[in-house]
């Protein structure tokens, strides 16, 4: 009888516990994760869900396009053609005018990701953007990552093959990897080499052969100079014969990205890179496996690998808490949504993203900014507690900290999620 | 702050007790220049008497009249005219065919091999100067043992105990009083940050700022990268090593205008160096080396570009440098797959600044025997 009662009082326990949900340590953890921080009466929302419901929640509410406008003067094309024409003063004045609009697009899309009622949704985006990297000092046209950002949040929570096939003829990315010079009988190895090594199979996958047939498979992908469009140059394909992983055929270059996505090893390069962005440093190889062929059971379905590791006991095991290193995207918008920091001008919170390393829309390298414990150099650190003595001070021009005091920002604690 | 153990670690004894050290190891400078990207080693000390050279370059090759000729077939590029004093004086060699075998042609996994001084199959972790602090630590009392200025990451001083990045010594003065270094944890991510805070405490504890040079830096971000090498030199704290990068290197279009531009800021910047460190008495004990990821494809692409490709030339310079021509020019009927073979394996360049630049045992560090080159002076 005492035995049976206990039992009964257990389970009754059991079934408190889960109807008052995961509680505010859960909550804070999974919104710092999947978004950027969180105020406290979103953490008291979270904590009275359980996991499952969480995550679900998090999962279901995420948007293909983004809610804050967008200047359409960011979205203005030359045409390249018409340079050359120019005097050097009305030169001047168009590069002026260039980093007068890539400025407004950085403002935006921070704007956005402090506004948005779907951080995952920036979240992602921001992932594919460090994936899929394009920048704007090579690619000089604000139009063009503009539109290469609409894609990346259109496909943020979509299908990943998808998204490879329609980045791959992204005139942005035709631009940063020379895809759009790469012409039968002069292939540009570029892209050729950056989408297996970065992009798909990871690094050791495939061979410098690999590299030069592939090469020729994606030549007539091209750009319309009239509005900087994709635009398909038959005459400019090689239609030979190539042969790309032991596989052969006159392909092109959708053909060979198929071939790259049915190898196994795609499945596993994403999944282990989602893993260090969501839940730890280092995957557990078998968890990573489990979810990796269940990625690729899906068709490359990234909500299934997505919800596999926020239900992961890895991601919420004690020893992965605090784990990661805030990205200062992280940091900044974190900051500012946490403690409801309002500002009127976005610039100083732009400047001081490239100040901590992580100018947006401008990755460093084609690798992206590799993160975690390299985020932090005496360089970066010291300018991270800068910015946020400043923003708590109030000193960040035209901010305004609601905190009469500063809260312990300063704690090494606080550089980490 | 609940989660961290404190064991009230100060600084100092977080440091490792340093061993007496070999007389005057590590008095001398060594200043490390990456170019970012990898450079083109070919139109940047150009084999201007070779005809296969203008036959794979019909669009980009320099041409025999516009190279600054060092001798009957090696000449510079044109923006490097500001070096040509060092060249004159004895003190620029330049290393042609420097690579490694089994090449690999990523960015990533390349400069990988450069930074942790690997086989082409081997995986280090850590930099190649960041295990010769440890086999050899640099005087205790130092402010840092190697400075990473600019650049995104440490690159060979990775994963080195007392290496700092810093753009600014004041600036990184002035801040560091935002840091409180104290405590240890056992998460591997606090502690890093911890250990960066006392990184941050003690190089701050120890640098003076702010020193007056008569030499006019460049106005560009690698000028004032140079002023900070220039700075961190003069010193009292004392610093090992210091690294400096110029990014963009990556030419696989329009290679000739971005290369001129590149180069140009590279060549003003040293000569700044120079003398800079000629004003502070510190010209004869730096040596300067340069480095990349790779070298570029000897055939030139359409888009009036080269992609990547392996041996390159690069640059020593300094006071005690014996100035001229190392290595072997470029063949090109010898290519493998299009690309050049290496004549001196890179980690021979490593060994020449750890053996005989400090005298350090260089074997300690690369974990093998690499010649070394006779480009000192004694």
């Amino acid at each position: 009888m005492l035995r049976a009662l206990l039992l009964w009082s257990l389970a009754a326990w059991a079934g408190a516990a889960q109807a008052a949900g995961m509680g505010a340590d859960d909550a804070r953890h999974l919104l710092e994760r999947t978004g950027f921080d969180a105020p406290p009466a979103e953490v008291a929302q979270f904590a009275q869900l359980t996991r499952t419901q969480g995550v679900d929640r998090i999962l279901a509410g995420t948007h293909r396009t983004a809610r804050t406008p967008l200047s359409p003067e960011v979205l203005e094309w030359t045409d390249p053609r018409t340079l050359r024409g120019m005097s050097p003063e009305e030169r001047k004045a168009f590069q002026q005018d260039l980093r007068r609009r890539a400025l407004a697009l950085k403002g935006w899309w921070l704007d956005e990701m402090v506004a948005t009622d779907s951080p995952l949704t920036e979240r992602m985006t921001l992932f594919w953007h460090n994936h899929f990297t394009s920048s704007l000092q090579k690619v000089r046209s604000p139009a063009l990552m503009a539109r290469q950002n609409a894609l990346l949040r259109r496909y943020a929570l979509g299908n990943f093959g998808a998204l490879l096939h329609a980045v791959a003829k992204d005139p942005a990315m035709l631009v940063y990897l020379d895809g759009a010079r790469n012409r039968k009988g002069h292939p540009n190895e570029n892209f050729a080499r950056e989408v297996m090594e970065l992009f798909t199979l990871g690094e050791g996958h495939y061979g410098e052969g690999d590299v030069r047939e592939a090469a020729r498979a994606y030549t007539g992908w091209s750009i319309d100079p009239a509005n900087g469009t994709y635009r398909w140059r038959p005459f400019m394909h090689d239609r030979g014969v190539k042969t790309v992983l032991g596989q052969s055929g006159d392909f092109d270059g959708d053909q060979v990205l198929d071939i790259l996505l049915a190898q196994p090893a795609t499945a596993e390069f994403v999944t282990a890179k989602l893993w260090r962005e969501f839940v730890s440093p280092r995957p557990d190889e078998r968890e990573l496996e489990r979810v990796a062929s269940d990625f690729r059971a899906s068709d490359y379905d990234i909500r299934v690998a997505l919800r596999e590791l926020l239900l992961s006991d890895a991601f919420w095991a004690t020893a992965n808490r605090d784990a990661l290193v805030k990205s200062p995207v992280d940091l900044v918008v974190g900051t500012v949504r946490r403690y409801g920091i309002r500002y009127d001008d976005a610039r100083p919170l732009v400047f001081a993203l490239h100040q901590l390393g992580q100018d947006l829309f401008s990755p460093p390298d084609v690798r992206g900014w590799p993160g975690g414990d390299e985020w932090i150099t005496t360089q970066t650190l010291l300018a991270r507690k800068q910015f946020l003595a400043r923003v708590f001070r109030g000193e960040q021009a035209r901010m305004m900290s609601p905190m009469a005091t500063a809260a312990n920002v300063l704690a090494p604690e606080y550089q980490l999620k | 702050m609940k989660r961290r153990d404190f064991l009230a670690a100060s600084v100092a004894a977080l440091a490792v007790p340093r061993l007496a050290l070999a007389q005057g190891a590590y008095r001398r400078l060594l200043v490390l220049v990456e170019m970012k990207g990898g450079n083109d080693g070919l139109n940047t000390v150009v084999p201007y008497a070779d005809p296969a050279y203008y036959d794979l370059r019909p669009r980009i090759g320099i041409a025999r009249d516009a190279v600054l000729q060092l001798d009957a077939r090696t000449g510079l590029h044109p923006s490097l005219e500001p070096l040509m004093p060092l060249w004159r004086a004895g003190e620029l060699a330049l290393v042609q065919g420097v690579g490694y075998p089994q090449p690999n042609l990523s960015h990533f996994r390349s400069i990988e091999i450069w930074d942790t001084a690997s086989a082409s199959d081997q995986y280090l972790s850590r930099g190649w100067l960041a295990r010769a602090f440890d086999a050899d630590p640099a005087p205790a009392g130092y402010a840092a043992d190697g400075v990473a200025v600019g650049g995104h990451d440490m690159g060979p001083l990775a994963g080195g105990r007392r290496a700092i990045a810093l753009n600014d010594p004041g600036q990184f003065q002035r801040q560091a009083r935002l840091v409180r270094p104290e405590g240890r944890s056992a998460n591997p991510a606090l502690e890093h940050i911890l250990h960066v805070e006392a990184e941050i405490a003690q190089a701050a504890s120890r640098l003076s700022a702010d020193v007056p040079f008569t030499t006019e830096f460049p106005k560009s971000p690698f000028g004032n990268a140079v002023r900070t090498a220039a700075e961190l030199a003069a010193n009292r704290g004392g610093v090992a090593a210091v690294r400096l990068t110029l990014d963009g290197f990556d030419t696989h279009e329009n290679q000739p205008a971005r290369q001129q531009r590149l180069l140009g800021e590279l060549a003003a910047g040293l000569a700044a160096l120079k003398s800079a460190l000629v004003e502070i008495g510190r010209w004869n004990d730096t040596l300067v080396i340069s480095y990349a990821e790779f070298g570029r494809r000897p055939q030139e692409n359409a888009s009036q570009g080269t992609d990547h490709g392996t041996a390159n030339a690069h640059f020593v310079a300094g006071g005690r440098v014996r100035g001229g021509l190392y290595g072997a020019p470029p063949d090109f009927g010898a290519l493998e797959g299009g690309n050049l073979r290496f004549a001196v394996d890179f980690r021979s360049l490593y060994a020449t600044a750890l053996g005989r630049w400090w005298g350090v045992d260089a074997s300690r560090a690369l974990g093998a025997r690499f010649p070394t080159l006779d480009l000192l002076r004694a």
